[in-house]
C-alpha cells in the first residue's frame, strides 16, 4: 500500500507519520510537496501535524490554497481515504473535507501529554480493526485542539456517527477532567458523511513503537492496511467491512 | 561627525578601547565603523573578560570533532555520525521581554546547531527566577515558557527536559539558558567560513528591520531603572520563518555548493560577515543597499547592527549560485547575492556602490581587547561559609524540626523541587517521535532512527552552592549533568558551558568566574567530558546586585542500545532498593536549609572525583547488561527526596529505606535531618530485581563504589528509617499531590 505524506511549509510532524508508514509498517511512502499536484499513485493520504505556513491567518486557512489540495480534494471525493492528524485535521476542516472548526484549547496553553480515547465506531477506514468502545492510549500536543460545531451542526454529526474518537478517563468513561481541551461533547476525532476522510487531534505515529511508550496508535494504521487489502486495487475508494462501495 | 565622549559610552565603549581601533584604522572611525566595532567588541560578542580563562578548560578528547570557536561543538557517536550541540543564554532580553527574549533564545540556539549541518533534533532548557511566591516571578515565568514553547513546538524540535530553581537572586535577572542538540553525518558538518576569492556571499532568510539593534550591547551591560526603555532592543522571532529556513539550509548543504556558512545572531550581519572573513584569512565586501529590508529608510549602521532573526549568511562556490537560489525558491525565502569574498582580510560596506565601513577583519575578532580583570575574593565569603548547625536545632518554622514527615512534604512542595509538569506539558517533547525519556524522569534520551543508538542529554547547574564555594560548586554542576546522562544509561562524552555571572569589572565577581572555571575544568578533565563550546553571560546585576555566580553545564551523552535506557522511576512493588555512594549528612547550602530554616550558608557537599568517575563508570556498565530497573541521583533534597520522586508517577509504588545516621551535629534532631536532606554527592538511588542483587553488588564492589540494599518497593507508604529508627511514614499519594500540585494551583485560577 503506498501512502502519500503531503507536506506543507512549517508540516513538522511528515517525517513522523512517513516513518510509521515506512519503517514501522514497511509499506511504500512518498512525500507530496504542496506545488504539486501529482499524488504519486498514493493509496492513502496523510496530512501530517505541525504549523502549515505559520498558522497565519488561522491554523490550517492557508494550506487549502496550495494546489496540492485540488487533488486532494479529488481523491476524496473519488472515495479515497484520507487521514488528517493534528495540523492535518485543521487543515480539512478550513477545506470543507470535514464539518466544524477548532478553536483554542480552553487552558489557553499548549498540551502535550498522552490521553485516552474511546472508538466510537468501526467504519471508517482508519478504525475497521478497532472495536466500537475500545479504549486507545495515544499521545496529543496541541494548542488549538477545542473541536467545535454549532448546535444544528453537531447534532446532525453526532446522529450520523460522524464523531471517530472522543476523549475520556482510562476506562473509556465520558468525563470532563479528562477533556484536555474543552472540545464539544469530548470530540478528538470527526468523518465526513461519506466516511473515508477523517481528521484526529492526537497523533496516532506517535504511539506505534513500544520503544516511544505505547502501541495503541497501531490500530489507526493496522486498520487503513486491512481495508486496502480487502479492497484489492479496485482505485482509491475502500471497501468497507459490510458495507457497499460508493461509486 | 565627531565621536563625543558620550556617543562613545552608548556604544559600551571605554575612552582607551577607542584609542585601541583609531590604532588600528590608522583614523578615527566613522559612525557606522564604531557601531561596528561596539558590537565586536562588546562583552557579548568578544569574550575579552572571560577568554584569559576559558583557555584554561579541557576541549581536546579523542571524541571531540569540533571544540570551541565554531558555531557549535561536536562529537562523535559512532556510525560516522556527530552529535553538534552548544548551551546559549538570552537572559537579558526575556527580563525585558520575556516572551520574545526567551523565544528569540530558542530561535538563537538552533540556528547555531543547523549551520553547522546538523538536524536539530532535540532541546533542552535552564531557568532561574526570582522567589516564586512574588508575582513579578509568576509573570516572568509564564512568559518565558509560553515564548519557549511558541517557537520549540513550532519549528517541531522537542524540549526533553530542563532545570528550573528559583531564588531571590535572580529576581531582577532572569536566566534563560538553551540548549541545543543536533545530528550529522560527519562529513556534512560544514564550518563558518569564508574563502576563495570571487566566491558569492548569499544573504538568505527574513527580511532585516530595526529590532535588536545593540541587543550585543545591552547583553553587555547592567540594569537599572531606566531598563524598560531598552524594550528595542529585545528582537521578535519567527518560528515558521526559521523552519523555512532550516529545510532550506539543509538542503542546500546536501548539494555541496557552499564554502562556509553561519547564522545571523548577536551583531547580525556584522559579526557573521567578520567571523566568517577572520575564520578563513580572507575579506568580505557587501553593500547593505541589496539587503531586504522590511523597513524604509535603514542606514548602513542600522543594517549592519539590527538583530533581526531567521536570517543566514552563506559563502557559495563560484559558478553553483543558481543552484543555491533554487533551493532558497522552493521554500520561498529571499536568497540575496550581496557580495564577495576577498583576499585584503577587510571588511569593506558599501551602500549603493558607495564604501561606507572599511575595517581589518581580525582587528574586529582577533585583535579584540583581552582583559586580565583583577580579582579578589569577596568580603561576603569567609562569614557565609561557617554554618552553627546547634543553632539549627531551636529553630522552628511552623512546626516541630523533628517532624521529618511535615520537613520532607515542606521540600517537596518547594518550587525549585516541586514537579514541573505544568510547564513541561507546555512544551512539544514527542514530536520527530524520538523521544524515549519523557520529561521529569531524568536526563532527556533521544533515538537516533536508523541505528539502535541513542543520545542522553542533561543541564544542570547551583546557583548558592556556587555563591558559597565557586570552584566547588562548579565541579558539582559538572558532575551532575553527566551523572544525571549517566543514570539513563549514557556515557557522557562531551560538554557546553553557560557561565552566568554578575560585572566582571568588580573584583569579587571576576575571582568568582575563574573560580568557577577553574572547578569546571577540574571536573572534565576527571570524568571525561571536554567541553566542546559554550557562552559566557556577564553583567547579570540591577543597581549594584548581582545574581549567584551561575554557571550551568550540558552533558550529551551515548547509548549503545537506545532500549537499555534507564529512567528514575520504580517499576514494581517487591524490588530491591540500593544506594551507591555514601551520605555524610553535608547541610552546606542545601535546599532543606533554605527551605525549612531559610538560612543559606556553609559550604557545598565535597566532591571526590575518582569516586565520581567510578560511579559513573558503573552506572553505564550495570544499564548495558539491563541490571537496572531505575536509576535517580541524589542532588538538591537529598536522598530522601530521591526516594520520594522514585515513587511519584509510578502508578503508587511505595518504598521502605533505612539508611545509616550521621554524627555531624550535638542535636539528634539535626543528625537526623542531615541523614536524610544532606546533598552529598556522588549517590544515586536504584532499584534491582531481588535476583540480580548479588550481580549487581558485586559489581560495584569491583568498581570500588560502595554499594549496599538500603529497602525495597512495596506498599503504598514512603516509609524511612535513620539509624534503625522509623522518622518519615507518609502516604505516597499525600506526597506526590504535595509535590505535583505547587506550580499547577499557582497559576489555578485561569479554566484548566
Amino acid at each position: 500500500m503506498k501512502f502519500g505524506v503531503v507536506v506543507f511549509p512549517g508540516s513538522n510532524c511528515d517525517e513522523d507519520a512517513f516513518h510509521a508508514a515506512r519503517d514501522v509498517f514497511g509499506q511504500e511512502a512518498e512525500y507530496l510537496w504542496h506545488k504539486d499536484t501529482n499524488l504519486k499513485g498514493a493509496d492513502v493520504l496523510i496530512l501530517p501535524g505541525g504549523f502549515a505556513h505559520g498558522d497565519y491567518l488561522r491554523t490550517g486557512a492557508m494550506a487549502r490554497f496550495s494546489p496540492i489540495m485540488g487533488p486532494v480534494r479529488a481523491f476524496a471525493e473519488r472515495g479515497g481515504p484520507v487521514l488528517g492528524i493534528c495540523n492535518g485535521f485543521q487543515i480539512l476542516l478550513e477545506s470543507g473535507l470535514l464539518p466544524g472548526a477548532m478553536l483554542r484549547n480552553r487552558g489557553l496553553k499548549y498540551r502535550c501529554e498522552h490521553v485516552h480515547l474511546r472508538v466510537e465506531q468501526t467504519s471508517t477506514p482508519f478504525t475497521g480493526v478497532a472495536r466500537a468502545g475500545q479504549v486507545l492510549r495515544i499521545p496529543i500536543g496541541h494548542g488549538e485542539g477545542n473541536y467545535f460545531a454549532p448546535a444544528d451542526l453537531l447534532k446532525q454529526i453526532e446522529a450520523n456517527s460522524q464523531v471517530v474518537l472522543r476523549y475520556t478517563d482510562p476506562n473509556g468513561v465520558l468525563s470532563d477532567d479528562w477533556n484536555p481541551n474543552g472540545s464539544v461533547n469530548a470530540i478528538a476525532s470527526v468523518c465526513n458523511e461519506r466516511r473515508n476522510v477523517v481528521g484526529m487531534m492526537p497523533h496516532p505515529e506517535r504511539a506505534c513503537e513500544a520503544l516511544l511508550g505505547g502501541i495503541d496508535g497501531r490500530v489507526i494504521f493496522e486498520s487503513v492496511l486491512s481495508a486496502f487489502a480487502s479492497a484489492g486495487s479496485k482505485g482509491p475508494a475502500l471497501q468497507m467491512a459490510g458495507q457497499q462501495a460508493v461509486s | 561627525m565627531m565621536i563625543t565622549p558620550q556617543i562613545l559610552e552608548r556604544h559600551g565603549l571605554k575612552p582607551d578601547e577607542y584609542d585601541r581601533i583609531v590604532g588600528f584604522m590608522g583614523r578615527e572611525p566613522n559612525l557606522t565603523e564604531l557601531g561596528i566595532f561596539s558590537v565586536m567588541w562588546s562583552e557579548h560578542c568578544s569574550y575579552k573578560s572571560s577568554r584569559v580563562h576559558l583557555k584554561t578548560l579541557p576541549t581536546q578528547g579523542p571524541q571531540v570533532l569540533q571544540g570551541p570557536g565554531e558555531n557549535a561543538g561536536a562529537v562523535d557517536i559512532g556510525e560516522g555520525l556527530a552529535a553538534v550541540f552548544k548551551i546559549e543564554s538570552h537572559n537579558h532580553p526575556s527580563f525585558i521581554e520575556p516572551y520574545q527574549g526567551a523565544a528569540t533564545g530558542v530561535g538563537g540556539i538552533i540556528r547555531d546547531i543547523f549551520t553547522m549541518g546538523a538536524r536539530p533534533i532535540a532541546l533542552l532548557n535552564s531557568l532561574r527566577f526570582g522567589s516564586f511566591d512574588v508575582p513579578g516571578t509568576r509573570r516572568l515565568l509564564e512568559g518565558v515558557v509560553a515564548g519557549i514553547a511558541g517557537y520549540g513546538n513550532s519549528i517541531g524540535i522537542p524540549t526533553v527536559g530542563g532545570e528550573i530553581a528559583f531564588e531571590p537572586s535572580y529576581a531582577g535577572n532572569p536566566l534563560v539558558n538553551v540548549f541545543c542538540l543536533g545530528i550529522a553525518k560527519q562529513s556534512d558538518i560544514i564550518k563558518g567560513v569564508a574563502s576563495g576569492v570571487g566566491n558569492a556571499v548569499y544573504y538568505v532568510g527574513a527580511k532585516t528591520g530595526r529590532d535588536g539593534i545593540h541587543g550585543a550591547t545591552m547583553a553587555s551591560a547592567e540594569f537599572d531603572d531606566r531598563s524598560a526603555e531598552k524594550r528595542p532592543a529585545v528582537q521578535v522571532g519567527d518560528p515558521f520563518m526559521e523552519k523555512l529556513l532550516l529545510e532550506a539550509c539543509l538542503e542546500v548543504m546536501k548539494t555541496d555548493a557552499l564554502v562556509g556558512i553561519q547564522d545571523m545572531g548577536a551583531a547580525g550581519l556584522t559579526c557573521s560577515t567578520t567571523e566568517m572573513g577572520s575564520r578563513g584569512g580572507a575579506g568580505i565586501d557587501i553593500d547593505v543597499a541589496l539587503v531586504p529590508q522590511r523597513e524604509t529608510g535603514m542606514t548602513p549602521y542600522e543594517i549592519m547592527l539590527s538583530e533581526s532573526q531567521e536570517r543566514m549568511l552563506l559563502v557559495v562556490k563560484r559558478g553553483r549560485e543558481a543552484e543555491v537560489e533554487r533551493v532558497f525558491d522552493k521554500w520561498d525565502l529571499h536568497a540575496v547575492h550581496i557580495g564577495e569574498v576577498t583576499d585584503n582580510g577587510l571588511l569593506r560596506v558599501k551602500n549603493h556602490g558607495a564604501l561606507v565601513a572599511e575595517i581589518p577583519n581580525r582587528a574586529l575578532t582577533d585583535e579584540a581587547p583581552l582583559y586580565t580583570r583583577p580579582m579578589s575574593e569577596p568580603e561576603y565569603l569567609a562569614d557565609v561559609q561557617t554554618l552553627d548547625l546547634e543553632a539549627l536545632g531551636n529553630v522552628a518554622r511552623g512546626f516541630q524540626p523533628s517532624d521529618q514527615n511535615a520537613a520532607l512534604l515542606a521540600i517537596l512542595g518547594s518550587p525549585t523541587i516541586a514537579s514541573k509538569r505544568w510547564i513541561y506539558r507546555q512544551y512539544d517533547h514527542m514530536v520527530r517521535t524520538n523521544t524515549i525519556n519523557l520529561p521529569g524522569l531524568g536526563a532527556g534520551v533521544v533515538r537516533i532512527k536508523g541505528t539502535d543508538r541513542a543520545l542522553a542529554m542533561s543541564v544542570d547547574g547551583n546557583g548558592r552552592y556556587c555563591y558559597l564555594d565557586p570552584y566547588r560548586g562548579a565541579m558539582l554542576a559538572v558532575a551532575e549533568a553527566a551523572r544525571n546522562v549517566a543514570c539513563s544509561g549514557a556515557k557522557p562524552l562531551g560538554a557546553t558551558n553557560c557561565l552566568n555571572f554578575g560585572n566582571p569589572e568588580r573584583p569579587a565577581i571576576m575571582w568568582q568566574f575563574a573560580k568557577a572555571v577553574e572547578g569546571i575544568g577540574a571536573a572534565c578533565r576527571a570524568l571525561g567530558v571536554p567541553i566542546t563550546g559554550g557562552n559566557v553571560s556577564l553583567y547579570n546585576e540591577t543597581d549594584g546586585k548581582a545574581i549567584y555566580p551561575t554557571p550551568t553545564i550540558g552533558v550529551v551523552g551515548l547509548l549503545e542500545h537506545a532500549d537499555r535506557v534507564v529512567a528514575r522511576r520504580f517499576r514494581d512493588a517487591g524490588d530491591a532498593i540500593l544506594l551507591f555512594g555514601e551520605g555524610r549528612g553535608e547541610l552546606g547550602g542545601s535546599e532543606y536549609l533554605k527551605v525549612v530554616h531559610d538560612i543559606v550558608r556553609g559550604v557545598p557537599p565535597a566532591l571526590d572525583l575518582d569516586a565520581e568517575r567510578a560511579l559513573q563508570a558503573l552506572l553505564v556498565q550495570l544499564a548495558g547488561e539491563r541490571l537496572l530497573r531505575s536509576a535517580h541521583d541524589c542532588s538538591d533534597g537529598g536522598i530522601a527526596v530521591t526516594v520520594a520522586e522514585c515513587c511519584f508517577e509510578a502508578g503508587g509504588i511505595g518504598a521502605e529505606v533505612s539508611i545509616d545516621g550521621v554524627g555531624v551535629a550535638p542535636d539528634a534532631r539535626v543528625n537526623v535531618a542531615a541523614a536524610l536532606y544532606g546533598e552529598s554527592a556522588s549517590r544515586v538511588v536504584v532499584s534491582v530485581v531481588p535476583d540480580a542483587v548479588t550481580t549487581v553488588l558485586e559489581r560495584a564492589a569491583a568498581a570500588n563504589v560502595p554499594a549496599r540494599v538500603i529497602g525495597q518497593t512495596g506498599g503504598n507508604r514512603l516509609r524511612m528509617a535513620v539509624a534503625g529508627q522509623i522518622v518519615v511514614d507518609a502516604a505516597v499519594d499525600e506526597a506526590e499531590r504535595v509535590w505535583s500540585s505547587t506550580i499547577e494551583q499557582a497559576y489555578a485560577k485561569r479554566v484548566a
